[in-house]
């Protein structure tokens, strides 16, 4: 080390206080400069960190799993009434499907109907919270040899999560629906009617931009849009709730506030990102 | 009085010895980082990762500002802004504030109750996330929503006992190395 005279070691140290709340305004220029940069280093960092996240994914998922195990212990007898009235319902909407299967089958063969492609997916584990006081994201495990990419749409066993907006080598980044950068397209189910769905940080993303004269009515299911490219038509993503403000909001069928396991779909689609995750998706790989 | 036990020489400050010196300087650092980076581990609550860095380097400012020098500082506040998706350099020069203005009240600080220290805690926290939620409206450019910050502030305020019963005791165990 090298040795200083303590009254110079005392003015390095009141200044250094100075100094660097000086470069932590030059930080911010960098960090508004050079996006680019900000988002490889963000995701060297993920990688980086992903085996220890990866490991402490293991107990935490256990207490996890025991305290909701605890909780359905104790609320076993409603949850069972709740089944019960929910399976007879079931029950008359498969017979529906059924029927409705047949018919749309007849239907396809004499309209010589060409199916969408069966998209391809896979499986990824939620293992950190990627986002912080202003934003909603979570880190994703993506185990290196899986092809994630940007552009991709997040889904978890109900309905839509969000879209993976920053990939590195083992990690991918995965923006939700209720960030206050997310702008989704979407379709009101009943009226077709399209509209946005705008995030602002709360458990339920505002709908704006509905057209005149349509105005998304509570309960109405909402889909995504295959408007501006960057999703494929017909995804669940929620309902429709008014607030007693008289605010349209989605109440989402994913569970956000518990996210453990989300499959990504690869649509090869090349629609437009929010301009926070840099320009455009990369392009599909060739095999 | 016996006589002094003959031997070798104290070797000099050799490598290993200058190891242990600096990771004992560096254990709050480096204790604050992997705090960080097991908040963010995802258990249902957003923003748990600002909420547990802030009182971690709020106590050491006040109980061992030797741990916690501003260099630190803005180390374990660029690891704030890059785990997060904050701004970059928000969450640094947040700390960095925190950190100079409560480094200022020390010498009062450290003589108060727990209770009394708390609450400038939650003083500080309040400013924290009132220049956090400025720093942040003025780089993306959009007005942010102010729940998240009143969650952030009462996160935080409400993790500090735990957090400096922890810290204490780690403290308490530092200074019994120190002698």
């Amino acid at each position: 080390m090298i040795r200083l005279s303590i009254p110079l070691r005392q003015a390095l140290a009141r200044l250094s206080l100075p100094v660097l709340i000086a470069a932590a305004f030059g930080t911010m220029l960098l960090g508004k400069a050079d996006t680019l940069l900000v988002e490889r280093t963000r995701m060297v960092l993920a990688d980086t960190l992903m085996p220890i996240w990866t490991a402490v994914q293991q107990p935490v998922g256990a207490v996890q799993n025991a305290v909701r195990e605890a909780q359905s212990l104790w609320e076993i007898r409603a949850e069972n009434e709740r089944l019960r009235l929910e399976n007879e319902r079931l029950h008359r909407w498969q017979a529906t499907a059924l029927a409705l299967e047949s018919e749309n089958a007849l239907l396809r063969r004499q309209l010589a109907w060409i199916p969408d492609p069966a998209p391809q997916f896979f499986t990824a584990r939620v293992v950190a919270d990627g986002g912080g006081t202003y934003a909603r994201a979570v880190l994703l495990a993506t185990g290196g040899q899986t092809p994630a990419r940007k552009g991709q749409v997040a889904l978890d066993e109900r309905g839509f999560v969000g879209r993976v907006t920053e990939v590195g080598s083992r990690s991918a980044r995965v923006l939700l629906a209720t960030d206050i950068n997310s702008r989704i397209p979407i379709t009101l189910e009943n009226s077709r009617a399209r509209a946005i769905m705008v995030g602002n940080n709360a458990a339920r993303p505002r709908l704006q931009h509905w057209p005149e004269g349509q105005a998304p009515r509570e309960g109405d299911r909402v889909v995504t849009s295959a408007e501006a490219g960057a999703f494929p038509a017909g995804l669940p993503v929620g309902v429709v709730r008014w607030t007693e403000s008289g605010a349209p909001e989605v109440e989402l069928f994913a569970r956000l506030d518990r996210l453990d396991v989300v499959r990504l779909f690869d649509f090869g689609l090349t629609g437009i990102l929010p301009p926070e995750s840099v320009a455009r998706p990369e392009p599909r790989q060739r095999r | 009085m016996k006589a002094p036990i003959r031997g070798r020489t104290e070797p000099p400050a050799g490598l290993l010895r200058r190891i242990d010196a600096v990771l004992r300087a560096a254990f709050p650092t480096l204790a604050t980082l992997g705090l960080l980076v097991l908040a963010a581990v995802p258990v249902g609550a957003p923003g748990l990762v600002m909420a547990v860095c802030l009182p971690t380097v709020f106590f050491w400012t006040v109980f061992r500002p030797a741990a916690m020098p501003p260099p630190a500082v803005f180390g374990i506040g660029l690891a704030l802004d890059l785990l997060t998706l904050a701004p970059l350099g928000s969450g640094v020069l947040v700390l960095l504030v925190a950190h100079g203005i409560t480094q200022r009240f020390r010498g009062f600080l450290v003589r108060q109750s727990f209770l009394a220290v708390w609450l400038v805690f939650g003083a500080v926290a309040v400013g924290a996330a009132a220049l956090a939620w400025v720093l942040t409206g003025l780089l993306t450019w959009q007005l942010p929503p102010t729940m998240p910050a009143m969650h952030q502030v009462g996160i935080s305020a409400g993790l500090y006992p735990a957090l400096a019963w922890l810290l204490t005791r780690a403290h308490r165990a530092m200074q019994r190395a120190d002698g």
